[in-house]
């Protein structure tokens, strides 16, 4: 049995939708990062039969309420002195800004750079989202997680 | 209370506040002279990336006509736009100096930027294939006084349903008045786009009917909305010589429709509406360009927050 130890301080992304957490990780560009983090693929669940787990030690100032995009069924635990100190749960976002990429040629960001990518959510059951500026929809299920941004990628840019 | 407001899409304004306009407008075309110093010392700036005959003159015209003056440019080449200044800096820039801003913008959601980057009203003049809102301020007045009404209609949209920016602003802000009808005639490859479907049409459970032929539709409508193929909107110019000539509205076919039809066009036509039209009374397309002007003059003494109590 693989044993990885509780952390003292950090985040732990939990009950991960199994095979979800690879993306995670590229969204939040921690993948490159000098954090020590464990990742566990395909672990055990009474609720979820498999689920993936990332547990990411000594940061606790993550803006982690995206997460909801890739996998609302995912739950995200602060720990502070080994324990529970906060407990959030992620929801489909109903605003999201640099996450998606409008991928409309004739959209306004395709040429204006400083532009945030801003989209709203109008379907939470299709994960369909609508592009502020030139209103095209996009679904979030199937092939979306190849259009989420990185993390990285955010930092060239000026957000809202 | 429209005044330092922004016009970037036709749900931006109430119903109430598009009635206030409509009802400006309408005196203002009884007797245009009480209105020509309102604006006196005021300055529009007119930013057009994409070229334009009626919307940009008309705006001009509508500002001269109230007494102000217009600065501005009329293709991107000749802006700073050519040097690849953003579309942010340009509008910061211009709303140092002018009191209102009109925008047109090959690219979708332009205006919305310009918007974000300065505290002096926008107006969008048309924004790619997605929205031209002050088009609609022009149909709906041409509509009501015809009709007498805006509810209790049945229009029908024929031509280029997907990149008709016009198109999609007319549908959006007639989704608002009770029992209004649509029949789409269109290509397939012109349907109107997901959007205007999901959140226009079916979120409102508003009634539509999409059909091929113009004669399936010509006498069962109120109003016969005709727009062009249009070139520019293209990416590839096969698919457009495919589909440029998809309708033609003749005398032929108008002798189906009922002699209460009424026909608009946003202009410019090409080829979709026979010059034999013309002559016949139920098209308005030129007394709706004619209306174009004095519903903008309106617009801008509503943005300017210019009362009608100032008129002499």
């Amino acid at each position: 049995m693989l044993v990885i130890n509780s952390i003292e301080r950090g985040i732990v992304i939990d009950h991960i939708t199994a095979g979800l957490g690879a993306r995670i990780l590229n969204y939040l560009d921690i993948d490159t990062s000098k954090y020590t983090i464990a990742f566990i693929m395909n672990a055990e669940s009474a609720t979820r039969g498999r689920k993936d787990v990332i547990k990411i030690k000594d940061v606790v100032d993550l803006n982690l309420t995206d997460l909801g995009l890739i996998d609302p069924h995912a739950t995200v635990n602060i720990i502070e002195d080994h324990k529970v100190a906060k407990k959030i749960k992620l929801e489909i976002p109903e605003k999201v800004v640099n996450i998606i990429r409008c991928k409309n040629p004739r959209c306004v960001t395709s040429v204006e750079k400083a532009a945030p990518h801003i989209f709203h959510l109008i379907d939470p059951e299709t994960m369909e989202y609508r592009c502020e500026y030139c209103d095209d929809i996009v679904s979030m299920k199937g092939d979306w997680q190849h259009d989420i941004m990185r993390k990285e990628w955010l930092r060239t840019k000026s957000c809202e | 209370m429209l005044k330092g407001r922004s016009l970037l899409e036709p749900m931006d304004f109430s119903l109430e506040e598009l009635e206030d306009i409509f009802a400006l407008a309408k005196e203002i075309m009884k007797e245009p002279a009480k209105y020509i110093h309102v604006a006196d010392g005021k300055l529009l700036a007119t930013l057009f990336y994409e070229p334009s005959t009626r919307t940009r003159f008309s705006f001009e015209a509508a500002m001269l006509r109230l007494g102000g003056q217009v600065i501005g440019f009329s293709e991107a080449n000749s802006s700073s736009a050519a040097k690849g200044e953003s579309i942010a800096d340009t509008v910061r820039t211009v709303g140092c100096y002018a009191d209102l801003i009109v925008m047109r913008h090959p690219k979708e959601g332009a205006p919305r930027i310009g918007a974000g980057a300065s505290d002096v009203p926008m107006i969008n003049a048309g924004d790619g294939g997605h929205q031209h809102p002050t088009q609609t301020l022009t149909d709906l007045l041409t509509i009501q006084c015809d009709k007498g009404r805006l509810d209790n209609l049945t229009i029908g949209i024929c031509g280029d349903l997907k990149f008709g920016r016009t198109v999609h602003s007319l549908m959006k802000a007639m989704s608002r008045y009770k029992n209004i009808r649509f029949i789409l005639i269109s290509p397939e490859e012109l349907m109107i786009p997901d959007y205007v479907r999901k959140e226009v049409l079916e979120k409102n459970n508003i009634f539509f009917e999409e059909v091929r032929r113009l004669e399936e539709a010509i006498d069962r409508v109120d109003v016969l909305y005709m727009t062009r193929v249009q070139k520019e909107r293209f990416f590839n110019e096969e698919d457009y010589v495919r589909l440029k000539d998809s309708y033609i509205l003749d005398a032929e076919k108008m002798e189906k429709a009922s002699k209460d039809m009424i026909i608009l066009h946003p202009l410019p036509r090409v080829n979709e509406i026979a010059v034999e039209v013309d002559k016949d009374p139920r098209a308005l397309y030129f007394e709706q360009a004619k209306k174009g002007m004095f519903v903008r003059m309106a617009l801008i003494m509503k943005l300017l927050g210019i009362e009608e109590g100032s008129v002499n």
